[in-house]
């Protein structure tokens, strides 16, 4: 089911699909510049564009520290951008985008509920009363594989038990836009492949605009269906975009099998070494 | 090492203590007594004293005095910690230009004002509550003050990112956490509580355990010094044991126990 004849892939290396109408999440020419007390300012990332459209998932890839997070805090409105633009379904962003839902890199439950209040809450501020809200919370608790984990506080959960705990805390709200932060960062191999299947489990029933952000581009390759990579920082930038020709719907630990998905690692990688080395020849020469 | 065990260990030491009082001021060595019973007293005398009071049910008062300062200093300091650390909390500039006296009635040692309370307050119990009420307010407003600042960062961006307004971050984040801050100084808010209780009656009043304790010293009765010392050790483990109970409820989220003690 997953094997799919597309042994030619179509890289659009820097370009982005113009979309304007359909686009979730747009960032056009996005510089962030942190201005630190008493010392030069640090620019972490320099002409941005970016686009998602509904009912896409896409990876972005990169370095540690090259700025993918805060990429992400300027498509949440947590952020303004120092240059450049951002628009949700063609409205320009002002303040915090009401459309998406957010995965934090960091442990961002609050640590003074338990795991059932976590995910309840979401709704109750939002009005639903209070039995309700505990209902749908123990449905979405299940959902994610922790059913009877609700009366548990979060240190007493494993970190990929904090991370589904998360992730239906964000689900539960139904965003139209999922902002994920290395949501499988810290979990090891087998945790994350069961955590990957999962989330394509969850997306694939209503495809939400999803940005997830990681280091590792396997697992880019295997969840999306765009993988973008971004330089090294500072004044990181996109190097090149790719879109994923796997089926749907997709075994994380399968599809890693797939002639197309090798293909496509190769191929991103040989983009990304001649990068890397660019990058080198013009700083330490 | 089990539980019991240490148990049996501790309460080795108290008898040995008592035992070596014991025999140093009833037994004279080489015909000398070490500790004259006047001035040290003896185990034997201390516990009849005890017993009397009880017996007598005169103690009552003096505790039930005590306690009730203690508590009121621990409520009203307790509130007004609480309501003072938020506002400077949210209010940048408000803790800006407080900041330095906040620091100079904190540093100033809070026994002086005694007096002054008596002078304003009277001999009663409200001179020893406002006297606690100096001592606890600062310990919880300083707890409250940094639980409301260092609200993790990520915590809130994801409150925000929810959906919460002002007030509902108010009560579903920087509440929580301030109060875990003031919870992690409950020993040593209620400790100073009854610290300044006690040493409100020593100074002046007319009733409490530190009145009993003065009154002894001022006839020179040593047994009932040492026996109002006793039974103000024994009040005070015991509130500290409701304090570990309340605590441990209270703090149930919370991966260790409080480690803010004073
Ligand atoms: N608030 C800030 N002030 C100053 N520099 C920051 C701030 N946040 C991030 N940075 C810097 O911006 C760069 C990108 O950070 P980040 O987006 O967290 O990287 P990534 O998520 O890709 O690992 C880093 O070099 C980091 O040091
Ligand atoms: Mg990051």
């Amino acid at each position: 089911m997953s094997v799919m004849p597309h042994p030619t892939t179509t890289p659009s290396v820097g370009k982005t699909d113009v979309e304007p109408q359909a686009a979730a999440v747009t960032l056009k020419g996005v510089g962030i510049t942190f201005q630190l007390k008493g010392r030069a300012a640090f620019e972490a990332v320099r002409d941005v564009s970016l686009s998602v459209t509904d009912g896409e998932f896409v990876a972005i890839v990169g370095p540690t520290g090259c700025g993918k997070s805060t990429l992400l805090n300027v498509a949440a409105g947590l952020l303004t951008p120092s240059a450049g633009s951002v628009a949700v379904f063609g409205a320009p962003l002002a303040g915090l985008n009401r459309f998406a839902g957010y995965l934090f890199q960091a442990d961002a439950l609050f640590p003074w509920k338990t795991a059932r209040d976590n995910v309840a809450i979401a709704l109750e501020i939002a009005g639903t009363p209070t039995a309700e809200a505990h209902a749908r919370a123990d449905e979405w608790l299940a959902r994610v594989g922790l059913a009877g984990f609700g009366p548990r506080y979060p240190h007493m959960l494993s970190g990929g038990q904090r991370k589904r705990v998360g992730l239906a805390q964000v689900l539960i709200r139904d965003p139209k836009i999922l902002l994920m932060d290395e949501p499988f960062g810290p979990l090891d191999a087998q945790t994350r492949q069961i955590m990957g299947n999962l989330l394509l489990d969850l997306w694939s029933t209503d495809r939400k605009a999803v940005m997830f952000v990681t280091h590792d581009l396997e697992e880019a390759i295997a969840l999306s269906d765009r993988v973008v990579i971004m330089s090294a920082g500072p004044a990181a930038h996109i190097i090149g975009e790719w879109r994923v020709p796997l089926a749907r719907p997709r075994d994380i630990s399968e599809v890693r099998l797939d002639r197309a998905f090798h293909d496509l690692h190769r191929e991103i990688w040989e983009a990304l070494k001649g990068e890397v080395l660019k990058g080198y020849a013009q700083t330490g020469g | 090492m089990t539980r019991s065990y240490l148990i049996a260990l501790q309460v080795l030491v108290a008898v040995a203590a008592i035992a070596a009082w014991h025999v140093l001021t009833t037994v004279p060595i080489f015909g000398v007594t070490v500790l004259p019973p006047f001035f040290f007293s003896t185990p034997h005398d201390v516990a009849a004293r005890i017993v009397k009071w009880f017996a007598e049910g005169s103690i009552w008062k003096h505790l039930w005095i005590t306690l009730l300062e203690a508590m009121l200093a621990f409520l009203i300091g307790s509130v007004a910690g609480v309501l003072v650390g938020f506002w400077f909390a949210r209010k940048p500039l408000v803790a800006a230009v407080f900041d330095p006296y906040v620091k100079i009635v904190n540093a100033l040692p809070r026994v002086v004002l005694a007096p002054i309370f008596v002078l304003w307050l009277g001999l009663g119990i409200w001179s020893k509550v406002a006297l606690g009420v100096t001592l606890v307010f600062f310990i919880v407003f300083f707890n409250v003050y940094q639980g409301v600042k260092e609200v993790s960062l990520t915590v809130l961006s994801n409150a925000r990112m929810l959906g919460m307004n002002e007030r509902q971050l108010m009560r579903h984040v920087y509440w929580p956490s301030a109060l875990s801050w003031m919870f992690s100084s409950l020993h040593t808010s209620v400790g100073f509580a009854v610290v300044g209780a006690v040493v409100g009656e020593y100074l002046g009043s007319a009733a409490g355990l530190g009145y009993l304790i003065q009154q002894a010293e001022g006839v020179f009765d040593v047994a009932g010094v040492f026996a109002g010392m006793v039974v103000l050790a024994a009040f005070v483990i015991v509130i500290d044991l409701v304090v570990t109970l309340i605590e441990n409820r209270l703090l149930i989220w919370r991966p260790v126990a409080a480690e803010t003690r004073g």
